[in-house]
């Protein structure tokens, strides 16, 4: 590299200053990302040589997915915390390499084979869209690592590095459907963001549909970001659906529910289903917007068990009185206790013999008990759905009583067959 | 004909807003020829001061109160932005129009980041005035208040520019210096103020903008990427600081929205925009309004 | 006439250049390839795809004065062209099935659609890589430069082509793969992409290709067209006075300046496994023209130079400093672009002319000295 040798070094001259005096701007400006690095640093320091364990956690801490993949960082590190303080891992202390996605797809690429091949952990928590997962989905392949993902998705995939903590399609979309059957919904109309995720649930929905004689009004895509939903709002009053399916994704749904209010829409005139709406967006969008609408998760911060008292706590402590939590942060905590667990019972953190001890383990998550499933390496989830309230919280109406076995592939289902 | 005259208020609604946000930069593009990729993020600065003083200042007590006094304080720290950009680098830049624009685009990437740290990742909420709830309806068109409200704020906006423009030595200057910098140099109009009034002035718009996108989309870090580009091809379409010529393309763009994404989909209706404007400069490449100038630059 | 200067700074003949050249050869041939683990030489594969695409904006901006600010179309073109082809040699290979690409099937697509099936074949995927950029750019160009469209408006509408291109990418899930784009790409024309061997020798290939494209863009810029391409830029009247055509002249480095984003594309695909929207749209095409405004836009070795020191810093940085290093990016583009117009180049070129003035000044016999700066 001789070639680059002065302007390398003015370079690294630069990048040295400016980062340092970054840094230092962010430590002293939000109590947030002072708690995520005040987690970091002690449970770093707690590393002293070889007897540590390194994870990686990647997820988009800039561009537009940091709004929520932060969220989700921040309730993994805590779950990292607890177990380093309840003794660790194996007797050693985990220690989370984190990394930023910066919401661009190879970057998770990169990054996840730079904390494979060059931090060498013992597993990576991280991702949020599709996209990213699947642009992740070959570095974990073909390096035999483990990536635990956290958040819902769109099914159809079952890679044998890739541990699914959040919702697939029959644990959180057909519950969604089922509910508006029974709240005695005859047509839907589909309103998404415009990419693998609400294009392929919908290509489900369809089928769900023509099975249960739900007829379909109508099916709209709006690009990522897309901030203006005045002419697909005039479309659905036109079409008059019992019920809207939604599937936008990020700051298109403030946009979509703010114009919806202001087109004088509201709930009991036609419900609006979300998928990826959560505590935490809805504070973005507003409770005064979305009340009354319902949501299918998991898991909301009302959820009433033990576990979840105590994670609302702990989180609350760590991070803020005025932070909530959501089925994607729920997911993001229990995966790490799950990896954990599994560590514990392989005794070891060879991705094979992590995989062999997953099978079948239970962990009593803030939703309730979870099972990784034998074969897909999915969760046994409680379906739940919610009504949001004014005060931003979302209580439960409907629950599936029971964890639903995942089924990504929908072989269940008989109307599936041709998907 | 219900359709019709729904899509015709969509598409000026959508104008409405797209004009908000290029009438801004009409002036700094037009007269210092800057093109000023931070201008979202001065959006974005007046849609958190108007959270800020909504949560911290008077709390959700008094939402209309707070929504109404964050109309010029917007404008101001729009402005005041605008001033500051202008003095520490544009001023440095004279001549150097692209390298404005990557320069700007450094400390848009910056300001997004400065959000973020200050208000955090997760987009805030801003409760709009309980006057701006609900709606009218006439000949069978609903017309939310919120949407009525910003095309309101764009005409005042334009009667104050035009009357600014056209009745203050202030605004005659800045027309001189838009038509003929040198010579209005020469005539004695000092460019250098000239600029920076102008600076503030487009900057300080974009912050009434951000006020405006409060009732309408998300408030967050990232919320300027959302409406760059469309009020750049505004003031392309427009013709290079042609008041005249950004409100005819705004609401011709915002109509071609509103129709063809009703007749296709969102995604469709923005690509065939995009194409037609290419189509559209074959013809007349430098905008809808051009400054007759002699000379061959 | 002072530009004409600064591509030929004063000691840089024929043979300097070849000395130098043949240092950053073997620096990139050798040195790197002993130096770096397989990690750090596949990223350092990447940038150099990179720098292939700045080249090319170093002809079309610092050479022809046309701000690409779209270039992500073109590298898309050549990338899409290329992951196509691989996506279907590993159909191909499936034992069973429709022999579909992965994302055709859960995007419902049943049959091949048309536009892939010329794609099957290598050499038409290869040729397409760099001649369906060309022809795109050269019939864009031609329909924007004979309307004598340019400066900021030219920059905005070719900023407008690449995010149209990407919404229409995203738009058509079954053919292209959506928002996903390709991914999860297994083989190269034989070299297993899961082999560290096989990268290793897709790393040597990139970086002879890149070595050809910069000897092939500086003969462009050192020939006579190079000469009538700068007069464009810096007087486009007074050249169509003389009689050549600028429409022609510049199209010429705008489809050149397309080509090679297209191979780099190509190029890009294997490299790092994926090709999708989220790199050609808007954001990614400014930042392609920043790599050449940090490095040096008129001077192509410092324009791949700079492509190769952002990526590399990017990496770097954001690994050390997750939370805080777009302050620290927006603020090197900042400093380098306002305060170097020249961008490192110049800053480069001002260290050596003062060093070179600090030694003759203390002893005029000492030389000054000869390593370090590679400009060409």
């Amino acid at each position: 590299m001789t070639r680059l040798g002065v302007t390398r070094l003015l370079a690294i001259l630069a990048a040295a200053i400016l980062a340092a005096a970054a840094i230092a701007g962010c430590g002293s400006s939000s109590s947030e990302s002072d708690a995520a690095d005040t987690g970091a640093s002690t449970s770093a320091s707690a590393d002293s040589g070889g007897d540590a364990i390194k994870v990686g956690i990647l997820h988009s801490l800039s561009g537009t997915m940091a709004i929520s993949e932060v969220t989700v960082r921040d309730s993994e590190l805590l779950a990292i915390d607890e177990i380093n303080r309840s003794g660790g891992v194996l007797g050693k202390q985990i220690e989370p390499v984190i990394e930023d996605g910066a919401s661009d797809w190879p970057t998770f690429a990169e990054k996840a084979q730079k904390l494979i091949s060059e931090d060498r952990v013992a597993a990576t928590f991280g991702g949020w869209t599709s996209a990213s997962r699947k642009a992740m989905l070959p570095v974990f392949e073909s390096n035999r690592a483990l990536l635990f993902y956290p958040v819902q998705y769109e099914g159809l995939e079952q890679s044998p590095y890739i541990f699914y903590s959040g919702a697939t399609t029959n644990q959180q979309i057909i519950p969604g459907l089922e509910y508006l059957k029974e709240q005695g919904a005859r047509s839907l109309f589909l309103v998404g963001s415009d990419y693998v995720f609400p294009r392929t649930a919908n290509k489900e929905i369809k089928a769900w549909a023509r099975a249960n004689d739900v007829e379909i009004l109508g099916e709209e895509y709006t690009p990522l970001g897309h901030t203006e939903y005045g002419t697909l709002i005039s479309k659905l009053q036109e079409a008059r659906p019992d019920a809207v399916f939604n599937t936008l994704n990020g700051d298109s749904n403030v946009a979509f529910f703010k114009q919806l209010k202001g087109a004088g829409v509201s709930a009991r005139d036609m419900p609006v289903m979300s998928v990826s709406v959560a505590e935490e967006e809805v504070a973005g969008i507003g409770p005064e917007n979305i009340a009354g609408h319902p949501v299918a998760w998991n898991y909301y911060q009302t959820t009433d068990t033990p576990e979840n008292r105590r994670f609302v706590r702990a989180f609350k402590d760590r991070y803020g009185a005025d932070r909530v939590t959501s089925d994607p942060m729920e997911a993001g905590y229990v995966q790490v206790h799950i990896w954990a667990k599994a560590v514990e019972k392989a005794g070891s953190t060879d991705p094979e013999k992590v995989k062999e001890a997953a099978r079948g383990l239970t962990f009593d998550a803030p939703e309730g008990r979870v099972r990784v499933d034998d074969v897909n390496q999915h969760l046994y989830k409680t379906a739940r759905i919610g009504v949001i309230e004014p005060d931003g919280q979302i209580r439960e109406v409907w629950s599936s009583g029971r964890p639903i076995a995942p089924d990504p592939y929908l072989r269940t289902y008989d109307w599936a067959s041709g998907l | 004909m219900e359709v019709f005259l729904s899509q015709l208020f969509i598409g000026l609604s959508v104008a409405s807003m797209l004009l908000l946000v290029a009438l801004g930069l009409t002036f700094t593009f037009g007269q210092m020829n800057v093109i000023n990729m931070a201008h979202g993020e001065f959006v974005m600065a007046g849609a958190y001061t108007t959270y800020v003083l909504q949560t911290s200042v008077f709390g959700t007590g008094a939402v209309t109160l707070a929504f109404g006094l964050s109309l010029p304080l917007a404008f101001l720290v729009g402005g005041v932005l605008g001033l500051i950009l202008e003095f520490t680098l544009i001023r440095r830049l004279h001549g150097r129009p692209l390298d404005t624009l990557l320069v700007t685009w450094g400390v848009s990437l910056m300001l997004q980041q400065l959000a973020r740290d200050i208000f955090g990742a997760p987009n805030v909420q801003v409760k709009a005035p309980s006057f701006l709830e609900g709606g009218i309806t006439v000949a069978g068109v609903s017309m939310p208040y919120t949407r009525l409200f910003i095309i309101g704020l764009v005409v005042v906006a334009l009667l104050a520019i035009w009357f600014y423009l056209s009745k203050l030595p202030a605004g005659r200057r800045m027309r001189a210096v838009v038509q003929n910098r040198d010579l209005a140099a020469a005539s004695g109009v000092r460019t250098p103020h000239v600029d920076r009034l102008t600076f503030f002035i487009g900057s300080g718009l974009a912050g009434v903008a951000g006020v405006a996108v409060t009732l309408l989309g998300s408030i967050g870090p990232t919320l300027g990427t959302n409406y760059i580009i469309d009020a750049f091809l505004v003031v392309i379409v427009g013709g290079l600081g042609q008041l005249r010529g950004a409100i005819v393309a705004a609401i011709a763009l915002g109509l071609a929205n509103a129709y063809l994404e009703y007749w296709t989909d969102a995604s469709l209706a923005k690509a065939a925009v995009f194409a037609l404007i290419v189509v559209f400069l074959q013809f007349r490449p430098q905008g809808l309004v051009v400054t007759r100038r002699r000379g061959l630059a | 006439m002072a530009t004409m200067a600064k591509l030929f700074p004063a000691g840089s003949g024929r043979g300097a250049f070849l000395v130098r050249f043949t240092l950053a050869a073997a620096a990139l041939l050798l040195v790197a390839p002993a130096l770096l683990n397989d990690f750090r030489l596949n990223l350092l594969a990447r940038y150099l795809c990179l720098a292939i695409i700045a080249v090319g904006i170093g002809l079309a901006w610092g050479q022809g004065g046309m701000l690409v600010l779209g270039q992500g179309l073109f590298f898309g073109l050549g990338g899409y062209a290329m992951g196509m082809h691989m996506k279907l040699e590993e159909a191909a290979a499936l034992p069973s099935g429709p022999q579909l690409p992965d994302f055709m099937t859960w995007s419902g697509v049943e049959s091949l659609p048309w536009l892939w099936v010329p794609f099957r074949s290598a050499a038409f995927a290869i040729a397409a890589c760099v001649l369906v950029p060309m022809i795109v750019a050269a019939v864009l160009g031609t329909l924007i430069f004979r309307q004598r469209v340019r400066g900021a408006y030219f920059a905005i509408l070719s900023q407008a082509m690449a995010a149209a291109f990407v919404i229409v990418l995203i738009g058509q899930q079954g053919l292209t793969g959506g928002t996903n784009g390709l991914t999860n790409f297994r083989s190269f024309f034989g070299l297993q992409l899961s082999n560290p061997d096989d990268k290793r020798l897709l790393y040597l290939f990139v970086a002879v290709v890149f070595l050809a494209v910069f000897l092939i863009a500086r003969q462009l810029v050192r020939s006579r067209y190079g000469k009538v391409l700068v007069a464009c830029r810096d007087a486009e009247d007074r050249v169509r006075f003389l009689g050549y055509d600028p429409t022609r002249v510049k199209v010429l480095a705008y489809a050149g300046a397309a080509g090679m984003a297209g191979l780099a594309g190509a190029l890009y695909v294997p490299v790092v496994g994926i090709m999708s929207p989220a790199l050609l749209g808007i954001v990614p095409s400014i930042e392609m023209v920043i790599w050449v405004a940090l490095g040096g836009r008129t001077v192509l070795a410092w324009a791949a130079a700079g492509a190769i020191i952002v990526g590399w810093a990017r990496t770097d940085l954001s690994e050390r400093f997750p939370s805080g290093w777009l302050y620290a990016q927006g603020a090197l583009f900042i400093i380098v672009i306002a305060f170097a117009p020249k961008g490192l180049a110049g800053v480069s070129e001002e260290l050596q002319r003062r060093v070179r003035s600090l030694l003759s000044r203390r002893r005029s016999e000492t030389p000054a000295p000869e390593r370090v700066k590679v400009a060409a």
